[in-house]
């Protein structure tokens, strides 16, 4: 009983009840490829940790139904893919929270991402944070946080 | 080696060919790119703003597949009219080749001029750019790019009868364009050697002038949304003819993305004094498409 409480503990890290089993890994909030903003600015224009886990529930819903990168999502566990990545715009928004899920190259490993693929994904989220009435130029800073990540995500 | 008849499918045939390994490994696929940032389709046709290029290239494709535009433009200042069309390709996010044709009418300024009334000079001009490092959006490192604009005025009489030294002539500039996303700012600047009168328009070299010198180009835009963008123009301009003054050009323009294939922009020109008669301002209108 003790082993598996202490197994499941260790687990806690990489996948939490409901997700899928994952390859383990040290977590540390750097993976998620962005220096957090400073000052609570950001994360107030994303109506806090309510106001980004509307728009990350969104994206998500968005992109799996996306005809041109929906495939991509398609054998993702969503419950998971919600999680960290409401984590990670959590943390780089700076509205409180700590990223615990896997740096973007092993994330994106053997997707096969197009730089196509790529835009389209800045345009769903653009939708999803439209939808929440998030200010275009609040939008596009968050933006620039996430861009640089490119290198990461794309098939070389 | 097989025999070129047709310059233009070699040199497609051998860019295919000279492709990197990696973009190999991809497949094709044309289209991808983020709203308006294919520029709009500048006067000489290169891709960028309107009186100037950005280190931008044609069409909507990325890296891995190739785009076309084609725009019309308008512009209508106090004296005169001009009419400009064209059409580009992009190859890879990488290589734009364009051909505009341009018309410049004189109206009433022509017959006070001796030429006629409504007398219209005319060019066409080839292009040829290449991004050669960088990336307008993504990289930290702007986008760089160096192109040629080959230009053929079709009144080779006329033009040197005004003082032109002849009615062809080559452009070589350089362009670097960032977009600043945490201000929704672009900023680009071109630097440029040439030798053209009101860009070619009234000819190439003068009584002032032969040779090429080099000007100064810039745009900032602001990107109001999604689809819209403003923003402001400056190109330096040189000054070769005797007869003519040339002036800087400026504009002011907002440029809409109406669909994914479809921009529509409007300016407003400030290009100083043309063929002796100053102050020509009015309205530049353009629409593009691009795929």
């Amino acid at each position: 009983m003790s082993i598996i409480l202490s197994l499941l503990l260790l687990q806690a890290p990489y996948a939490l009840p409901g997700e899928a089993a994952v390859d383990p890994y040290v977590a540390d909030s750097r993976h998620a490829g962005a220096v957090p903003f400073t000052g609570d600015g950001m994360a107030k224009a994303f109506g806090g940790q309510d106001g980004i886990r509307r728009i990350v529930d969104r994206f998500v819903a968005i992109n799996f139904a996306d005809p041109v990168i929906g495939e991509i999502f398609a054998n993702h566990d969503k419950v998971r893919l919600k999680r960290t990545l409401f984590e990670q715009f959590c943390f780089i928004l700076n509205a409180g929270c700590t990223y615990s899920g896997r740096d973007m190259a092993s994330a994106h490993k053997d997707l096969g991402v197009q730089k196509a693929d790529m835009n389209r994904l800045v345009e769903t989220l653009q939708r999803a944070m439209r939808e929440e009435g998030i200010s275009f130029q609040a939008q596009n800073r968050f933006l620039s946080k996430l861009a640089p990540m490119r290198h990461d995500v794309i098939e070389k | 080696m097989m025999t070129c008849f047709r310059p233009f499918l070699c040199i497609m045939l051998a860019l295919a060919a000279l492709s990197p390994q990696q973009g190999m490994a991809r497949p094709i696929r044309n289209g991808g790119k983020l709203l308006l940032t294919n520029g709009i389709s500048s006067l000489e046709g290169a891709s960028g703003g309107g009186l100037t290029p950005w280190a931008v290239i044609a069409g909507n494709e990325t890296s891995d597949g190739f785009g076309m535009s084609a725009h019309g433009t308008l512009v209508e200042v106090k004296d005169y009219d001009y009419q400009s069309a064209g059409v580009a390709i992009g190859i890879r996010d990488r290589i734009e080749l364009s051909y505009t044709h341009q018309d410049f009418n004189t109206n009433e300024i022509g017959a006070a001029l001796g030429l006629g009334k409504d007398f219209a000079f005319s060019q066409d001009i080839f292009g040829a750019k290449i991004r050669v490092a960088g990336d307008l959006v993504y990289d930290r490192l702007p986008a760089i790019a160096v192109g040629v604009q080959y230009k053929n005025n079709n009144q080779g009489a006329i033009v040197r009868a005004v003082g032109a030294k002849g009615d062809e002539g080559v452009d070589y500039y350089a362009s670097v364009s960032k977009l600043f996303l945490a201000r929704s700012i672009l900023l680009s600047a071109t630097a440029r050697l040439t030798k053209a009168n009101q860009m070619g328009l009234l000819g190439f070299g003068g009584g002032k002038q032969g040779n090429h010198t080099l000007q100064f180009e810039g745009s900032a835009a602001w990107q109001l949304s999604r689809r819209i963008a403003i923003g402001g123009e400056y190109r330096r301009k040189p000054d070769n003819l005797n007869i003519a003054r040339e002036d800087d050009w400026f504009d002011a323009f907002a440029a809409v993305a109406i669909s994914r294939n479809v921009t529509a922009t409007i300016a407003y020109a400030d290009l100083g004094s043309i063929a002796t008669v100053k102050k020509q301002r009015g309205v530049f209108l353009q629409l593009q498409t691009a795929f």
